[in-house]
């Protein structure tokens, strides 16, 4: 079955956003702009190795993000509370690493851990109202988005703002010291022969979020916890009787993808801004909902996929010079997410219709029916 | 006088891939028969049905209703040329009330709304014609099984079939029901409906039907009626060959205690009846202990008790000597329980993943399929190429979906992964549900050998030539208690009927 | 506000008219305890005939999005692409308006909110994807294409910009005959409850303050919400039509079996429950805001959702649903005193709930309710003035609180979101 998975890992996506492609020309047809213009416009920017050390860096916090949303997702669970998430761990991550200064492992593992345990406190709470009550996730999570909305809002104005010099009120969180930031890589680009022009430094974050990539695999796919965590997403009755406690099971899912949502927001901060300003960049949450669909909650799919949404976020931006409204883009995002669940689905069906085709006429003695799985 | 048949079907074929459901079958239905089609599972019946009642269209052939050949698009074509179907899973939405259950599609109306008064009118009418009493109000979910049956009949007649098909309608009937559910046939019969009855009970075929045609292999093999013949002979006609008897041999039954259960009970949560009260039993190295009762008296709850998913309210379990009430499943597993589920597909497979990963089910923190924390590809396919090996799966390679295998292959594979763990006691509950005969016997074969290298077996089946041909001792379960043990080279069918009814109590509750 | 169904069956009818009962005791209960916390705090705003107007208003936009839920989900398919609907419905009606005028825009709102419920129709039941998963992808969809409109047709104009339109023209609110004084074909009427309230009658005053705060200033399209509730009863539970249309979510192949186009009536459903949101999305900007702001719909289809779960797929437990986190939603506009003098009426409520509770030896429920009345209490003794930002919470906090307590004894239609295809076993 090897044509099959190709047909849904590789075509499927392939597929979608060529579809994508083709309405958003559409819609720009209609808006009377020349959509090839626009698109070669896009592709010529977003090549340059400058807006290429943006996308990535753009990409890492969708792939966290995305990340997080799949573990759900292998379990069945809908955690659209990422964004929830991963916006307070930020700003109490931010608050708490300007508190003090250590020696740069230590201070950004701490910090890295009070994300992680915020994040996974947050998340915790939607899963604890669906193992103790049998509230849905996707509105526990959804509600608690909005929650936390509020609650960071007031943290921010009542506790995290220190006073700036001339007696108001800065519009950040205190910043963090230099032992508490991750180091850009362009000097190891430099080294490899890559010449950066200057205006983008490659965030470090990019070598913990490959970790993380390699953990969240052999975590889902190697390990009896991955076993147990897929087989609970495939058939809950049948992994319950196969001693899957689903209560742990689901508490053990939201706790990961917490913490993973608590990372979100860590190449941001620790990498670029250094402290959390009100307009934390919003949004993550959602975009890696999208992202893991598309990347088919796989942790190379998923890179990807945010590789793509990035360049298509980072490259939209020419189009202000050739008064073409970038959020095209937001559409073509939203195009992509749609249709490639409908492709999915398509393929998927398709190629197991032709898996149990093919099967059956391999062990076609079996007298009578048709199977009737 | 030469009148023409009711239904008439020529050169019927049917290809699905892999398989010639039906091939060029031929038959014939008299007006006001009861014409039974019999045929082992898989051998075409249902998607016979299937073709008659609209629901699929055959590849080449022709249907006669009446003499006039016709070609049905859906349901609605066969229902509008007077052709009824009970199902034998029931089409019942439970949420819905007897009455909307059978006016739905065919709605009586007063201007814009529903006339309920109209339909409430015409359902009485009906029970008391054909005997099929119900209350409309109440809502399906309350009803027993029986009293579905008889709201699928009424459903039938509600629009006006005159072709009654009933497909395998006694497969969950005990004996005094199926005996109702005949008067109604002979009711439906001297109204002048034509029924067309499937079925593989032989038995019951022979006592009720005027004709009757033996499928095999997609084909019709004959008609014939039932002065000319007995239930041996049709047997051998399904099969086309000798039937197996389920022999009787030496007992293995040992004096060493595996399981057991002492006096559990089972609240309901819900706050009503106990679901299950006082279970008491044994099962010895070496012995089969068979569960009889009607579906929907505590047997799932009894196998949830005992592998753990149900928490019991009393009781003890004591397996192997270790008291594991309040262990969990997966400490239960591992301690040496298996569990051949009663639905395979909802408890015990996982469709859409590889069969490999589905060997290792049940399993997954056991070797071979699991070293540390991490689960061993290589020795998980090892171990199920075993399993296909010995249990004579069918499948192509180690990587197939399990959704790939055939009914009965699959139940082999559950069977086979749950053997090969050599657990201590084995629940198998319903274990040849649904499969076709020669699984049914390798299934047999393999559980007599389990039991005799000394495993105990908890069998629990609906299918009672099963229960008897294989258990040591029987009990029958009815309302969540042991009311009866018996031994089964001594009991019929119909005496085990009639405990499993309760109308007849051996031990005091 | 109830509907007797006489189809539904004697086991029920009894249940039926004590739910009724227990609903107006309840209410009335409700009102009393507010009085009371009102004077004890010197908040006097909490039964008042603005807030219960403001409850009204913003209930029924939740009301609008949960019926069009109950639509899909009586239908079998999941639908938590209300919020999206409801965005489309929002842009949709506020360019038709800032085009066409009002109503018109109502329209085209509505036809905008359909709009994604085909969309959501064609993924879940031609093409079978996961019901969360569409919705989800609906409402991500719906934000991106809305936001892109925008920045085509508003960013040009005056007031305009990518996340908002230019103001637009709303609907007018009228006053109902007698009730609250309005005019009837020409002339006058008595102000009945506004006398009433105006004579300061401990109790009956308050009550009848509300009541005329529901019924005084009331819009034109509200009283359209309201009364899609008894249509939805009726079409559902008394017309073939609706017959078959529960059968789809019950259990879609017995209506297959018997000849019902079951793919059709998804559609059809699913179509509706989108421009029922869309309908919803209207109401937002044409009698609340009179302008399209991104965002706006800040999570209304989700409680919409919470309301269509709290109301047991039933219309009336919508409706009832839909008040409750309207009446949260105004609070959090009232300001910190009267908040406060909610949690004091809700503390005092849940410790009496645990007395009865605990006289009907129903001690588990009793000590919940007693320790969540017991730490009200403490918040309201502790906490002066709760912080605006935290106000804005509110209707989320409820919402949550609401399903967390209610989540047990629900029944939702029995095959709702189950994968079904024509033609195959289930």
């Amino acid at each position: 079955m090897r044509s099959g998975r190709f047909l849904t890992t590789v075509v499927a996506p392939v597929v979608a956003i060529v579809i994508a492609f083709s309405i958003a020309g559409l819609v720009l047809l209609f808006a009377d702009i020349d959509p090839l213009d626009a698109f070669k416009e896009m592709w010529k920017f977003g090549t340059t190795t400058d807006s290429l050390i943006s996308t990535v860096n753009r990409s890492l916090p969708i792939y966290v993000s995305a990340l997080a949303v799949a573990v759900g997702f292998k379990m069945g669970l809908f955690n659209i509370g990422v964004e929830g998430a991963y916006l307070l761990a930020a700003l109490i991550a931010a608050w708490f690493g300007a508190l003090f200064s250590v020696t740069p492992i230590v201070h950004i593992a701490l910090i890295l851990i009070v994300a992680m345990t915020v994040g996974a406190i947050w998340n915790g709470i939607a899963g604890l109202l669906k193992v103790t009550r049998g509230v849905h996730e996707v509105i526990s999570t959804i509600m608690l988005n909005f929650i936390a909305f509020s609650l960071s809002a007031y943290l921010f104005k009542e506790y995290f703002i220190p006073e700036s010099e001339g007696g108001g009120l800065s519009s950040a969180t205190a910043a963090i010291p230099a032992s508490g930031r991750i180091p850009s890589l362009n000097r190891i680009l430099g080294a490899v022969g890559i010449e950066a022009g200057g205006i983008f430094e490659l965030h470090g974050f990019l070598i913990i979020a490959v970790f993380l990539g390699i953990g969240y695999h052999y975590l889902v796919n190697k390990s009896r916890f991955g076993y147990d965590l897929r087989a609970s997403g495939v058939n809950p009755a049948a992994a319950h009787v196969s001693g899957v406690n689903p209560k742990v099971m689901i508490m053990k899912t939201m706790l990961i993808s917490g913490a993973l949502a608590g990372l979100v927001g860590m190449s941001l901060l620790l990498g670029e801004y250094h402290q959390y300003p009100q307009d934390f960049r919003p949004g993550l949450g959602f975009t890696g909902i999208g992202v893991a669909l598309l990347g088919r909650n796989h942790a190379v799919g998923i890179a990807f996929g945010a590789f793509l949404f990035g360049f298509l976020e980072r490259s939209a931006l020419i189009l202000d010079f050739f008064d073409v409204p970038r959020e095209i883009v937001t559409i073509m995002q939203g195009v992509i997410l749609f249709t490639v669940v409908i492709v999915y689905e398509v393929i998927s069906r398709y190629v197991a219709k032709r898996t149990v085709e093919a099967a059956a006429r391999a062990t076609a003695e079996e007298a009578g029916l048709v199977s009737s799985a | 006088m030469a009148q023409a048949p009711a239904i008439e079907l020529s050169g019927i074929t049917k290809r699905y891939p892999g398989v010639v459901a039906n091939d060029n079958v031929a038959l014939t239905v008299m007006p006001g028969e009861v014409h039974a089609v019999v045929g082992e599972n898989g051998a075409g019946k249902s998607t016979l049905m299937k073709i008659i009642y609209g629901m699929v269209k055959p590849d080449t052939g022709t249907m006669a209703i009446d003499g006039k050949v016709v070609q049905f698009r859906s349901p609605k074509d066969a229902i509008d040329a007077g052709i009824g179907m009970v199902h034998q899973h029931f089409m019942l939405a439970d949420n819905l009330t007897v009455l909307e259950n059978v006016i739905l599609g065919s709605e009586p109306r007063a201007g814009l709304e529903i006339d309920f008064r109209r339909a409430s009118d015409r359902i009485a009418e009906l029970g008391e014609t054909y005997g099929l009493r119900l209350d409309p109000v109440l809502k399906v979910e309350y009803l027993a099984v029986g009293e579905r049956q008889r709201v699928e009949i009424i459903k039938v007649l509600y629009r006006g079939a005159r072709i009654v098909i009933l497909d395998e309608p006694t497969a969950v009937l005990v004996p005094q029901e199926v005996d109702e559910l005949f008067d109604s046939i002979r009711d439906l019969k001297s109204q002048g409906e034509t029924v067309i009855f499937i079925s593989h009970k032989l038995d019951e075929v022979l006592a009720i039907a005027d004709k009757i045609t033996v499928m095999r292999g997609g084909k019709t093999v004959g008609t014939t009626v039932p002065a000319q013949v007995n239930a041996r002979q049709l047997a051998e006609m399904m099969i086309g060959s000798e039937l197996p008897t389920p022999e009787t041999r030496e007992s293995t039954v040992t004096d060493k205690v595996l399981l057991n259960v002492m006096g559990i009970s089972l609240a309901s949560e819900s706050g009503g009846k106990n679901l299950l009260t006082d279970i008491s039993f044994k099962v010895h190295a070496g012995e089969i202990v068979g569960i009889a009762g009607i579906e929907g008296n505590g047997q799932s709850q009894l196998v949830d008790t005992l592998i753990g998913i149900k928490d019991e309210t009393e009781g003890r379990i004591v397996l192997d000597g270790v008291d594991i009430h309040d262990r969990s499943v997966i400490d239960r597993r591992s301690g040496g329980i298996g569990l051949i589920p009663e639905d395979r597909q909802r408890q015990g497979l996982l469709l859409p993943s590889p069969i490999w990963e589905n060997a290792a089910l049940g399993h997954q923190n056991q070797r071979p399929y699991a070293t540390g924390p991490w689960i061993s590809k290589k020795g998980a396919k090892e171990r199920t190429v075993e399993i296909i090996r010995r249990f004579g799966v069918m499948a192509p390679t180690v990587d197939v979906p399990a959704t790939a295998l055939s009914g009965g292959n699959q139940q082999k594979l559950v069977v086979g992964r749950e053997l090969i763990a050599d657990p201590v006691v084995l629940i198998a509950a319903q274990p040849t549900r649904g499969i076709d005969i020669g699984a049914q016997a390798a299934v047999w074969e393999e559980l007599k050998d389990a039991r005799a290298s000394g495993m105990g077996i908890l069998l629990l089946s609906a299918d009672l030539e099963e229960l008897i041909g294989l258990s040591d001792t029987i009990h029958v379960i009815f309302e969540g208690r042991l009311v009866a043990e018996l031994d089964p080279s001594e009991v019929t069918p119909e005496a085990l009927g009639t405990y499993m009814t309760g109308a007849a109590q051996e031990t005091a509750p | 506000m109830t509907t007797t169904v006489e189809s539904q069956p004697e086991t029920r009818e009894p249940r039926r008219l004590n739910r009724t009962t227990k609903f107006i005791l309840v209410a009335l209960g409700a009102v009393l305890i507010m009085t009371v916390a009102e004077l004890i705090t010197g908040s006097a705003d909490l039964t008042t005939r603005g807030t219960a107007s403001a409850a009204l208003r913003l209930s029924i936009p939740i009301l609008l999005a949960g019926l069009g839920g109950l639509y899909s989900e009586r239908a079998g398919v999941v639908n938590i692409g209300l919020e999206g609907m409801m965005i489309a419905g929002t842009w949709f009606a506020a360019w038709g308006s800032w085009t066409y005028g009002p109503w018109r825009g109502v329209l085209i709102g509505i036809v905008g909110g359909a709009i994604f419920g085909l969309l959501h129709a064609v993924a879940t039941v031609t093409f079978n994807v996961d019901h969360i998963v569409s919705g989800v992808a609906i409402n991500i969809l719906a934000a991106g294409s809305m936001r892109f409109l925008s920045s085509l047709v508003y960013s040009a104009e005056t007031g305009g910009s990518v996340i908002q339109s230019p103001a637009v023209d709303g609907i007018e609110n009228i006053d109902i005959p007698f009730f609250a004084g309005g005019d009837l074909f020409g002339w006058s009427t008595p102000d009945i409850f506004g006398w009433l309230e105006s004579q300061s009658w401990f109790f009956v005053s308050d009550f009848a303050g509300i009541l005329r705060g529901f019924t005084g200033g009331v819009n034109w399209l509200t009283l359209l919400g309201l009364a899609m509730v008894p249509v939805t009863a009726w079409l559902l539970w008394r017309t073939a039509w609706g017959l078959r249309l529960r059968s789809c979510g019950e259990d879609p192949w017995a209506a297959e079996s018997l000849g019902v186009p079951v793919l059709r009536m998804k559609y059809s459903a699913v179509v509706i429950s989108g421009a029922l949101s869309g309908l919803a999305g209207a109401f937002l900007v044409l009698v609340q805001s009179g302008i399209y702001r991104e965002g706006m719909t800040q999570g209304k289809g989700f409680i919409g959702l919470g309301a269509l779960i709290f109301g047991n797929w039933i219309p009336t437990g919508v409706l009832s649903g839909s008040l409750v986190f309207g009446f949260g939603d105004a609070l959090s506009f009232r300001g910190a005193v009267v908040f406060r003098a909610f949690v004091l009426a809700l503390a005092v409520g849940l410790l009496l709930l645990a007395i009865y509770r605990a006289a009907q030896t129903r001690t588990r429920v009793a000590i919940v309710a007693g320790s969540l009345g017991a730490a009200f209490l403490v918040f309201y003794i502790l906490v002066d003035q709760v912080p605006g930002q935290l106000l804005n919470a509110t209707p989320y906090l409820i919402t949550l609180f609401v399903l967390a307590a209610a989540s047990q004894n629900l029944r939702m239609p029995a095959a709702d979101g189950a994968r079904y295809m024509k033609g195959e076993a289930r």
